[in-house]
């Protein structure tokens, strides 16, 4: 797979999943909208320019591992692994179908690439933690991936992994906290307050990163600082917007767990284009100017 | 042991000294950790569950997860994806009993190589009470796709059943006593998974044990050729797959069923031997085990006793049973 490297490419192709999310959720008629949207352009940053993988070849042992706890944003998941070829992107329209490789929440068994199932919350950090310590025992350089949400901060699995990454001073895992202060009830800091987090993790033992996570620059820079972590576990706090990218999503709990009507995946999906257009400088065929300077009703 | 109808193919070995099944595990697993793939995670149990052993001859080879039996099983599902095949040893009342949900999702769903092991099972861990004596146990297990139900009844099979579980690909619930029972099987005693052992011939009724209880089914069975009732004993010390064909021959045979374990009826043994036979042979049934009740403090067997599962128990809950299904047909 070839790696994207520039950032405004890399904008580019978060933008093309971003709009895969939107059709395979319309399709599906029932998923998660907000969460995929919000952690997209970190996906994109790790699998198009970090991750050491090969998607012709999914069970390559020396590859990264990449664990995904709050397994409901899996439509990112699956978008991303589409557009990097671990499977046809017209697949993407079976999510959530009868028969499909694409569960609604991720089955390991069912598709080639994904590295554990979940779905019930709180228990991929462990996991990821099981894989970061076997990958030390057997003396292998090889980096643990695990994103996670601020909800399943809840539960109590995860801070019996937190222990666990800590006790073990697991250098090789690197989590990515998908910071939008919403969960299915409201916001996070009503429901079961969180804050401060970046503390919590530090009074763990553990090194604590926080960075916007749709700062395209600083995500590369901040993942590719991750392979030369010291010590303790890393923790990158991205603080994300859910629903990013459609304005009438973002920052919207609501559209935690439901999928685009057709009427809205039309409206999303022109503001996606429009961005999009914008970001390649497509000239605009009203005024002929660069679409990020016209000014016409096809360029707004 | 003077038995009727032993089989003498099994080669039965009855030794006086006691030894708790917990210590055939332990045993087994030093062996075991030859292979360096071979891991064992404990929550803090490290003494009673037996795999102090292990620890201190494979260190490297053993993770000390603490009071946290969530995160034990997701760690092991964790190592299991790369290759590595992990025991994880607790009390079955904390594992599965705590972490059910996890060991469904990141190990049966995931048909990862874990093997989960329930110590200090039944009414037998004695005064500790009712909140650390597993029951439930092999009913919440049993009903979890992928997953297979151990329950050796013996040291010896133990080590066996360890040695098989080790080598099966796939997830595996193995449950132990806490106490010290008799020994009866021997080193030469065959175990395969899914086979269940017919410990002694018979053709009145047949009494289907799982767990060190098998050897009070023996004595039972003994006591009942007094009473001209000669009673075919099995060993279904995999619960899951059950072994339907020795189960569906020896029904056919007996036409009288009586299951023993130290664990609640419904869903266990009991349960599962009834889904069984109620759909392909149905056969009058007695199922000894707790139903539907705690346990409680008391010393192993005092309580061992008051729940019925002393051969002399099992010896007059059969007899009644005999009795009673003998009168219905005349």
């Amino acid at each position: 797979m070839k790696t994207i490297t520039k950032v405004k490419d890399l904008q580019l192709m978060a933008n093309t999943i971003r709009q895969d999310i939107i059709t395979s959720l319309t399709e599906a008629k029932s998923g998660h909208s907000a969460g995929p949207l919000g952690m997209t352009d970190i996906f994109t940053a790790l699998y198009f320019n970090i991750l050491k993988h090969n998607p012709k070849k999914p069970q390559w042992k020396d590859r990264d591992r990449v664990v995904l706890s709050n397994g409901h944003i899996c439509p990112v998941l699956y978008a991303t692994m589409a557009n990097a070829g671990y499977f046809p992107k017209k697949e993407l329209m079976t999510l959530r179908k009868l028969g499909t490789r694409l569960q609604g929440h991720p089955h390991r068994e069912a598709l080639p690439g994904l590295e554990t199932t979940s779905g019930p919350l709180g228990s991929g950090l462990s996991q990821a933690a099981g894989m970061a310590y076997a990958l030390k025992i057997d003396r292998k350089n090889n980096h643990v991936w695990c994103f996670c949400s601020d909800g399943e901060h809840n539960e109590g699995n995860t801070w019996e992994a937190m222990l666990f990454a800590a006790k073990h001073k697991l250098n090789n895992l690197i989590v990515i906290l998908d910071r939008n202060y919403i969960q299915i009830d409201g916001n996070t800091e009503d429901i079961m307050p969180l804050d401060p987090l970046d503390k919590k993790y530090k009074a763990f033992n553990w090194n604590v990163v926080t960075i916007n996570g749709h700062n395209m620059k600083r995500i590369v820079s901040t993942l590719r600082n991750a392979r030369k972590n010291k010590n303790k576990p890393l923790m990158i706090i991205a603080n994300t917007t859910p629903g990013k990218g459609v304005s009438f999503m973002e920052n919207d709990y609501t559209w935690h767990g439901k999928p685009p009507t057709k009427e809205q995946e039309e409206m999303a999906l022109a503001e996606l284009r429009k961005r999009e257009h914008s970001l390649e400088g497509v000239r605009c065929s009203q005024c002929s100017k660069l679409h990020r300077r016209c000014t016409c009703i096809e360029g707004q | 042991m003077k038995l009727k109808g032993i089989n003498t193919s099994l080669n039965l070995r009855f030794v006086e000294e006691k030894i708790p099944t917990r210590n055939g595990y332990g045993d087994e697993l030093v062996t075991l950790g030859k292979n360096r793939n071979v891991m064992v995670l404990c929550a803090d149990l490290t003494d009673s569950t037996r795999v102090a052993k292990f620890r201190d001859k494979h260190p490297l080879q053993f993770v000390e997860i603490g009071v946290a039996e969530q995160n034990l099983v997701t760690v092991a599902s964790g190592l299991a994806a790369m290759g590595k095949i992990p025991f994880v040893s607790s009390y079955a009342m904390f594992c599965p009993g705590r972490c059910w949900e996890q060991i469904r999702t990141t190990i049966c769903y995931n048909n990862s190589n874990v093997k989960v092991i329930g110590a200090h099972a039944g009414v037998s861990v004695g005064p500790d009470g009712a909140t650390h004596q597993a029951l439930e146990d092999i009913a919440i297990m049993r009903t979890l796709p992928n997953m297979i139900v151990v329950v050796p009844a013996d040291y010896e099979q133990t080590k066996k059943a360890t040695h098989a579980v080790a080598k099966y690909k796939g997830p595996a619930y193995m449950r132990f006593a806490r106490e010290k029972t008799p020994q009866f099987t021997s080193k030469r005693t065959p175990f395969t998974i899914g086979k269940a052992q017919v410990l002694k011939q018979g053709h009145d009724v047949v009494i289907i044990g799982a767990g060190p209880v098998v050897y009070e089914c023996l004595v039972a069975a003994e006591m009942l050729q007094k009473d001209g009732i000669n009673a075919m004993v099995i060993n279904s010390h995999t619960i899951k797959p059950l072994d339907t064909k020795t189960i569906l021959a020896a029904a056919k045979k007996c036409s009288c069923v009586v299951t023993v374990e130290e664990a609640q009826i419904i869903g266990g043994l009991g349960g599962a031997v009834a889904e069984f036979l109620s759909e392909a042979y149905p056969t009058k049934m007695k199922r000894i085990g707790v139903n539907d009740h705690f346990g409680e403090s008391g010393s192993p067997d005092q309580l061992l006793k008051k729940f019925g599962f002393d051969s002399k128990s099992i010896y007059t809950k059969v007899l009644h049973f005999c009795k009673k299904e003998k009168s219905k047909k005349k």
